[in-house]
């Protein structure tokens, strides 16, 4: 079985953000790490490779240079090799031109799981493994909460607030997972020398086929016209309880606040 | 000269740094006010590979690729939020694992190691006894040889890791005879936990390292096989020297976790508390303090990583004593001395169980006396150079 994952390089959380001149994400000038929510699908192809007999699992990103490190986290973690597709074009790229640099990318892979984590922790859309799936003509199985892989039987569980849900497909399929799917592993010693060791193959989208008008900030579909700093945080809302009334008042100002 | 670990281990530290904030740091204070050994996070850490990094691969380890230095980041780490798992970690590897593997038969390590090295089990090393400490030649412990098997009696002081619910075995020195110069000749043996007369004792109420394991062991007509005999008969001296000096790189590691901690703690109160009118750190009485903890974090780490470095590039007996013993007493008296520079940085704070400063200065004082005090560590320098100290 072959399983591609595709991750993405975002500004670490716990630094500051910085956004380009043209109001995009400064992805060169400040630390970067995996995106939290693909280690999750990075781990679920582990668990599904260790319970398989013949499995080779490849990574896949789309940024520039410095994403490579999103590559490496995952082979650190036990991917057996990367695909890096960097080309300057791509810059600028929304969820449209993403997936379809990704789904050529894929494509060439033939595999016959594709894993996505549920949005990147930058962006937070969650439409490109949807759109990456649409590209492929590939089932999608989104949001699973559990994934389990039969033969070529595929049972994904999809947990929303009124229901839990089993869908079932059979491979090739897309899924992609949340951040309750699994415990992602922290890299051993030994996978980290050993990723020093697996290929990682660099592609351009000249390599792909693709046509530089396709991506890029030109071709995307969104713009982002104007951004803001996230405001400081306000004093809010303290709820006296001191008359015995205090709970009655909280979900007062929950309801409000449609909260609840 | 560049002196400076690969990529390879930063990328390490960084891992285990993940792991301990996540998995250690939120417990620490919980375990240490509970007397509580966390058996669930030290196999968490056995499934990172944090036990294996010095041995082979044929036992679950590291093998190749692994090495004393990777070691020493992942005590560091753990030690920066912890110093308890810290300390259970260096002596389940330094004291535990690492005499199996330089001395012991393949059969042995066999049996032994791949539990241990997969941090299922853990292993203890009994070589202080009540009346011998720093000169731990003069252990009173006896094993006899009876009928192909080792009879031990004596009493242990002070072992860690050698009475949780995981500890398959501890390593014990004890006198196997007397050598042709009269001195007793002292050999290892290896008694694993569920041998009748073997006894780890109710643990001790300890100043600090509250999480850590350790007890008083006594050791009643105890019978081993003759085949748990750890390497040479009467080499026990010898070897329990040399494992030493490994693990005083190890507690040097330590140590630098214990002042980094300090260090970081500090900044970020300087920044916050304010009397007067402005933080705390606009004052140089402060400030000039918290700039000495960096002086501090720097030197130590640098002399344990040259340490290890040596350890791990073959450097003969003597070199490795000596930058051990520089690094161990340099390290450990810079971690109390930070600890109390730490404490008076958060002021009544400091003292208070709820700010962690508090528990890094109790932990931080056992650090100048397990695995060679500070006065020995002089003395083992004054030797190296040429000193004709006693
Ligand atoms: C929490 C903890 C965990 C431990 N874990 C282990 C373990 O796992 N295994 C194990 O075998 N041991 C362990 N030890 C024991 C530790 O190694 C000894 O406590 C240490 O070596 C000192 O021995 P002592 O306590 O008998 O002190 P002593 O040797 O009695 O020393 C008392 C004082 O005299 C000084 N002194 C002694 N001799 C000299 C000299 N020649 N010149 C100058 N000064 C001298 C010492 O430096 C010290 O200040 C542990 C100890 C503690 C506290």
């Amino acid at each position: 079985m072959k399983i591609v994952c595709c991750v993405k390089y975002v500004p670490d959380a716990t630094a500051d953000r910085k956004f380009a001149a043209d109001h995009t994400v400064d992805r060169v000038g400040v630390d970067g790490v995996l995106s939290e929510l693909d280690e999750y699908a990075v781990e679920e192809a582990l668990q599904i490779r260790e319970g398989a007999d013949d499995c080779e699992i490849i990574v896949v990103t789309v940024g520039p240079e410095p994403a490579r490190a999103a590559i490496l986290k995952s082979l650190q973690m036990g991917a057996d090799a990367g695909v890096h597709v960097v080309d300057e074009a791509i810059h600028g790229s929304d969820a449209v031109g993403t997936s379809l640099v990704l789904a050529k990318a894929v494509e060439r892979q033939q595999a016959d799981l594709v894993l996505c984590g549920m949005a990147s922790t930058d962006g937070s859309m969650s439409v490109v493994p949807a759109m990456l799936a649409e590209r492929l003509g590939l089932a999608q199985l989104t949001f699973g909460t559990e994934v389990a892989v039969d033969g070529t039987t595929v049972r994904v569980r999809r947990d929303d607030d009124a229901a839990s849900e089993i869908i079932e497909a059979t491979l090739p399929v897309l899924i992609s997972v949340t951040d309750q799917a699994n415990e992602p592993r922290y890299p051993s010693f030994k996978g980290i020398m050993a990723a020093k060791k697996k290929p990682v193959q660099t592609l351009t989208l000249a390599d792909l086929g693709i046509d530089s008008s396709e991506v890029g900030t030109e071709a995307a579909w969104t713009k982002v016209e104007e951004m803001r700093a996230r405001p400081p945080r306000s004093a809010g809302t303290i709820v006296a309880a001191d008359d015995g009334a205090g709970a009655e008042r909280l979900v007062e100002f929950l309801a409000s606040q449609k909260f609840i | 000269m560049r002196f400076e670990l690969s990529p390879e281990h930063e990328d390490f530290r960084k891992s285990v740094r993940e792991f301990a904030e996540a998995e250690i740091a939120p417990y620490a204070a919980g375990w240490d006010r509970e007397h509580h050994f966390p058996v669930e996070t030290v196999q968490q850490m056995g499934k990172l590979g944090l036990f294996g990094l010095t041995a082979p691969e044929e036992y679950g380890g590291a093998g190749e690729d692994g090495d004393f230095t990777s070691l020493c980041v992942a005590i560091e780490e753990i030690g920066r939020v912890d110093q308890s798992m810290g300390i259970t970690l260096e002596a389940a590897v330094g004291l535990g694992i690492n005499p199996l593997l330089t001395y012991g038969t393949d059969d042995q390590k066999r049996t032994w190691l791949p539990d241990l090295v997969a941090g299922t089990s853990l292993a203890g090393f009994g070589l202080t006894e009540p009346g011998s400490g720093s000169d731990a030649g003069a252990t009173r412990t006896k094993a006899d040889l009876i009928d192909g098997e080792w009879v031990i009696n004596g009493n242990k002081q002070f072992i860690t890791n050698s009475g949780s619910a995981i500890t398959s075995l501890v390593t014990v020195t004890a006198r196997t005879g007397a050598r042709d110069d009269g001195r007793p000749e002292i050999s290892t043996l290896i008694v694993p936990t569920g041998t009748p007369g073997f006894v780890a004792e109710k643990a001790y109420d300890k100043l600090g390292w509250h999480a850590s394991d350790t007890h008083p062991l006594t050791l009643q007509d105890v019978r081993v096989p003759e085949a748990n005999l750890l390497g040479e008969r009467g080499k026990g001296f010898a070897q329990f020297l040399a494992t030493l000096d490994d693990g005083r790189i190890a507690i040097a590691a330590l140590a630098v976790g214990c002042i980094q901690a300090c260090l970081e703690l500090s900044v970020q109160y300087a920044g916050e508390r304010t009397t007067f009118g402005v933080p705390i750190g606009r004052k140089q009485g402060v400030a000039f303090q918290i700039a000495d903890l960096k002086v501090m974090v720097e030197a130590a780490r640098a002399l344990t990583y040259r340490a290890a470095a040596l350890k791990d590039s073959g450097a003969s007996a003597t070199v490795l004593r000596e930058a051990a013993a520089v690094a161990k007493l340099y390290a450990t008296e810079s971690a109390v001395t930070a600890t109390r520079i730490a404490t008076q940085v958060f002021g009544g704070y400091g003292f208070m169980e709820e700010y962690p400063v508090s528990r890094f200065y109790r932990d931080a004082k056992v650090l100048e006396i397990g695995e060679g005090t500070s006065e020995v560590q002089r003395m083992l320098i004054a030797r190296s150079l040429g000193l004709p100290v006693e």
